[in-house]
């Protein structure tokens, strides 16, 4: 397998992981861990789209030309992605922390205010 | 000005989103300021739909005049954010303009009674312009972003009401499924662009072949938008986040639902427009989704006691016919004959069906949260004898509940009339369906009214008076468009329908950003 190849390979395997997680489990802070592990999953593989070998940063300066340098768009694209993903990460966490409040439970099986 | 409308049409909400904060406690402040904010936002949508009809396709280029920057070797390629506002576009930023600004007017006086409305309003404006940017935006990675935006908004918003558990579980269950589906879409988005190496929606679509991945990168976006947009089977988050919503936020929510139908839309036709042999089959898998949503939603809404969760029912239930409409056009997309014959109008009833359903469930959803705010129960078992108290209330909902179920001359009717029509050409079989769904839905409505409006006045409501102004406003001016949409249905037709419509047909036309290309 090739270098990018292993890159792709655990990206993937990062976000089918996180999808177990959030489809599996009944701990809501579990669910939540499996959505930043997917998140995780979502922007290594964009990184990795834009992987160049024996590439440099791409910042200008004296070594950077324009064919030694990796893509800059993905890295600006995660660095966004990863802003977004912090929100709702804090976001979610804290609706949590009212739903314990409220509940007394993180089960998901017994948080079941809503039926019908 | 008028060439920076599509950038003033974000900038402006998002402006007032982060002024908003800074009425701290002076909460008339900040619900009049939101107003005034939304107002303005509705007025330049207005002026926005205006171009594109008179001037065709307006591009907006952040950070150069032109969209095409020519590298000295002479590529010619987009690589700045852009913003493409065509027909379709601008028909969902109406959308989205009248029903935040209605949404607004409404919760001045529905929320009196409810602390950290500052909060409040500020979510509410950046809902507005999440689903603002969705919807204008020509940039496949942006459309990300404001997908992010318009659902962290939103789920704050489901769980607004912090001192009830159910509000809290309904908005984590929202952002669990935004999140998932947003991640899938940046999955794809990764996929694309590892390939062809752009995210501008119009020039991807022009390289795409339509390989495995593609195929992949399609299933995960058409997926990830029927999530988000409530088709069964992932309807299940719908009626809990509709719910628990204050009602008030339910105008712009259900806007922020169709944005995602309308991403839906624009990867089908535009991005991957050009596959002549398989969109027909999307176009089916469309349809049938669109059958199955409006049958269970309206199964499960008959047995329902809580009078917005039946409402969220239907509102599942209706958006099967925008997917049923539409879904028949991209099965005889590449049918030529077909599709002038009655794949247009099917297309023109599913998009006209997403303006009056956005505009008679905001006015169901409205009066329900006026029932609410009078009673202070849900429970339909629990109302009675009100007709006499709210007299413009009931007149409302009776307008909305005809409108819903399909009976003229409300907006309902026309479009419904429409998909029936175009869609028993394809199927007669679909369109069976969809009727019989018309009827369950006049039934449970009919079963509302009487339980919540009919019957003998109850000794608790003895001294229920009428909402107050700001309420019955925001109700009024969405039961007139019920029934001026329902007596000029050629006008808005001929207007903003039929050119959304046309603007789907024509990818092509998206493909060279106006003739800039």
């Amino acid at each position: 397998m090739t270098s990018i190849g292993v890159y792709y390979f655990g990206a993937i395997s990062l976000i089918l992981i996180g999808l177990y997680a959030i489809l599996t489990k009944r701990n809501l802070l579990k669910i939540l861990v499996g959505l930043s592990i997917m998140e995780t999953g979502v922007n290594l593989l964009l990184i990795s789209v834009g992987y160049v070998r024996n590439a440099t940063a791409p910042i200008l300066s004296d070594y950077a030309t324009p064919t030694n340098v990796v893509d800059p768009i993905p890295q600006a694209l995660v660095l966004t992605a990863i802003v977004i993903g912090v929100a709702t990460t804090a976001l979610a966490l804290s609706v949590a922390i009212n739903v314990y409040e409220r509940y007394n439970t993180l089960d998901i099986e017994k948080i079941r205010g809503l039926r019908g | 000005m008028i060439e920076h409308l599509p950038a003033l049409v974000i900038a402006i909400p998002l402006f007032g989103a982060f002024i908003t904060p800074l009425f701290r406690k002076r909460y008339n402040l900040a619900a009049l300021w939101a107003i005034l904010i939304s107002g303005l936002t509705l007025v330049l949508v207005l002026l926005l739909e205006y171009q594109v009809l008179t001037k065709g396709m307006m591009i907006y280029v952040f950070g150069a005049d032109k969209p095409t920057l020519v590298l000295p070797s002479g590529y010619r390629v987009p690589i700045r954010i852009m913003f493409q506002v065509d027909g379709i576009g601008a028909f969902m930023a109406i959308s989205a303009g009248l029903m935040s600004f209605v949404g607004a007017v409404y919760s001045y006086s529905h929320l009196q009674k409810e602390t950290g409305l500052e909060k409040y309003y500020t979510l509410l404006l950046l809902l507005t312009a999440g689903i603002l940017g969705m919807v204008l935006t020509g940039d496949l990675f942006n459309l990300f972003v404001f997908l992010e935006i318009a659902s962290i908004a939103g789920s704050a918003l489901v769980g607004f009401r912090n001192y009830r558990g159910e509000a809290s579980e309904a908005g984590i269950k929202y952002l669990i499924v935004s999140s998932v589906a947003s991640l899938m879409v940046l999955f794809a988005v990764g996929i694309l662009y590892g390939q062809y190496g752009h995210l501008n929606l119009a020039y991807l679509s022009k390289q795409i072949t339509f390989n495995p991945l593609d195929m992949i990168a399609l299933g995960l976006l058409f997926t990830s938008f029927a999530m988000k947009c409530g088709s069964v089977p992932m309807h299940y988050w719908v009626p809990d986040a509709y719910t628990e919503v204050p009602s008030g936020i339910n105008p712009p929510l259900l806007v922020s639902t169709y944005a995602s139908l309308y991403a839906l839309f624009r990867v089908s036709f535009t991005l991957f427009g050009k596959i002549t042999i398989d969109m027909a089959t999307v176009g089916w898998i469309m349809s049938i989704l669109g059958v199955l949503t409006m049958f269970i939603g309206v199964t499960m809404a008959l047995v329902q006691k809580d009078v917005k969760r039946l409402m969220s029912y239907h509102a599942i239930s209706q958006t099967g016919y925008m997917l049923l409409g539409v879904g028949v056009g991209l099965t005889v997309f590449h049918d030529k004959q077909a599709l002038i014959e009655f794949g247009r109008t099917a297309m023109a009833g599913g998009v006209f069906h997403i303006i009056n359903h956005i505009i008679y469930k905001s006015l169901l959803l409205l009066t329900a949260g006026a029932l609410f705010y009078v009673t202070g129960t849900r429970n339909l078992n629990e109302m009675g004898g009100l007709a006499r108290k709210m007299p413009i209330t009931t007149i409302s909902f009776m307008v909305g509940a005809a409108a819903i179920s399909g009976i003229p001359p409300f907006n309902g009717f026309a479009s419904k009339f429409l998909i029936y029509e175009a869609v028993y050409k394809l199927n007669p079989l679909l369109a069976i369906f969809a009727m019989v769904t018309s009827i369950l839905t006049l039934a449970s409505f009919v079963k509302v009214f009487a339980s919540a409006f009919l019957g003998p006045p109850l000794e608790k409501y003895e001294k229920v008076r009428e909402v107050p102004k700001p309420m019955i406003v925001a109700m009024v001016i969405l039961a007139a468009l019920c029934v001026l949409f329902g007596l000029f249905p050629d006008f808005v037709l001929d207007k903003i329908v039929y050119p959304a419509v046309d603007a789907l047909i024509n990818f092509i036309q998206y493909q060279s950003w106006g003739g800039l290309a």
